[in-house]
């Protein structure tokens, strides 16, 4: 029997419609047990732990020297036009904007939720899952929901520290080490940069990252293939899908958000 | 990890988490300065041309913020730029003061300064500030040099032609 390289791509296009439908009900589905897993708080909070305070060494490094590096390379940017005095205020505007949530997700994308697609894997691969089952458990009320929810607590913590650590370092680096004026540096950042506008729109931003990581994490976990392979797959597709998505909707935000109408 | 260990750390990790939004929005953005001692004024100021003036811009008396400017229209009857600014309690100006757009540093934000008269009586909420002048525009500010240097050179010649640039 031939095959026929147009019903070859029409399949193709076939399967991805599938997946996407087969997300979106798996997404339904989660948000219709978040009520349940709420009934079992310590299960939630147990997944903030794992989730945000297990990843608060990595993000907190990470805004440290990010911020160091913002600070240096800023100040040599700005130098040239004598708008050094700036520095602070184009720190945390980058900061706070863009690199907070952003750089957050994609750690966040990397630790914690590899770790959330192996622990479910595993234990699909185990067939704990199906256990739960066996004993009219909703393994989505009980193990998968408080992930979710831990996972979208956790974000916006996670990103808030990153943008605030990120600015003490900046502080750092540019008043100590290179010598711009203190009062200019925390003054014109207070002057430049509006909470409602600059802060909570990162919020905003990091909250919705925090959805796209966890979701992604738990969906590859889920539908994994019940084998050692298939657990590794799923947990390199999880970053990756996550990084991506993560990426494109952060243009489609920024875009939203902070594009004026004059 | 016993249960209340963990609930523990994660009580923390969310006050963690307040403290940095807290340093972020007090500390880091404008939201200390916008809480106000007592209820505000509003005084307005017609403008010829407000220049670059923007909404939220600060308004100062010898370099010192005394309010805010909230809004800005334009008097489709005069032509002119009307401006409501919203004054601390705390400030009060005799009612022949003069308000001016001014430029924070050669390049920076236009704010607005208030230069205080010598009447007794103030301003009571909702006035206008009669004396105002309006911002510096460059190109006025260039055509009006050249005219003056065109004028200088050509004093011994018969007077020039004025430059297009200018008004009549």
């Amino acid at each position: 029997m031939t095959t026929n390289p147009l019903a070859v791509l029409g399949q193709r296009a076939l399967n991805v419609l599938r997946g996407l439908g087969h997300n979106a009900t798996f997404f339904a589905d989660l948000l219709r047990n978040t009520p349940a897993a709420l009934r079992r708080p310590y299960l939630v909070i147990a997944q903030v732990h794992a989730i945000g305070n297990l990843s608060l060494l990595i993000i907190m490094a990470s805004g440290l020297a990010v911020g160091f590096v913002l600070a240096l390379q800023s100040y040599y940017a700005l130098v040239t036009y004598g708008a050094s005095e700036s520095l602070g205020l184009l720190v945390n505007l980058s900061l706070v904007r863009e690199l907070g949530p952003v750089v957050t997700a994609l750690l966040f994308a990397g630790r914690a939720g590899t770790s959330l697609t192996a622990e479910i894997g595993l234990m699909k691969a185990g067939e704990q899952l199906a256990a739960m089952e066996m004993m009219a458990i909703d393994p989505k009320s009980r193990v998968l929901a408080p992930r979710f929810l831990g996972g979208i607590v956790a974000m916006p913590v996670l990103a808030v520290l990153f943008s605030s650590i990120g600015i003490l370092g900046a502080y750092v680096v540019a008043v100590q080490l290179i010598g711009v004026d203190d009062g200019n540096f925390w003054s014109i950042m207070q002057n430049g940069v509006d909470v409602w506008r600059d802060v909570g729109n990162g919020i905003i931003k990091s909250i919705v990252f925090g959805v796209i990581c966890t979701f992604v994490a738990v969906y590859q976990g889920y539908e994994t293939q019940a084998t050692p392979e298939g657990v590794a797959h799923a947990t390199t597709r999880t970053v990756v899908i996550s990084s991506l998505s993560v990426l494109a909707m952060d243009f489609v935000l920024t875009a939203l958000m902070f594009t004026h109408k004059q | 990890m016993g249960k209340r260990s963990i609930e523990t750390l994660v009580g923390l990790f969310v006050l963690l988490g307040i403290l940095g939004l807290l340093f972020l929005a007090l500390k880091a953005a404008n939201l200390g300065s916008f809480t106000s001692s007592g209820d505000n004024y509003t005084l307005i100021a017609k403008f010829d041309n407000i220049g670059g003036l923007k909404v939220r811009a600060p308004v100062r008396s010898a370099g010192v913020t005394v309010g805010r400017v909230t809004s800005i229209t334009l008097d489709p009857k005069t032509y002119q730029g009307v401006v409501k600014l919203d004054m601390q309690r705390g400030v009060q100006f005799p009612n022949d003061s003069s308000a001016r757009i001014l430029t924070s540093g050669l390049l920076g934000d236009q704010y607005v300064g208030l230069e205080a008269g010598a009447e007794e009586k103030v301003f009571a909420p909702g006035d206008t500030i009669k004396s105002t002048q309006s911002a510096v525009v460059l190109e006025s500010l260039i055509s009006q040099f050249l005219f003056n240097k065109a004028a200088d050179a050509g004093s011994t010649a018969a007077p020039p032609p004025p430059p297009t640039g200018t008004k009549k």
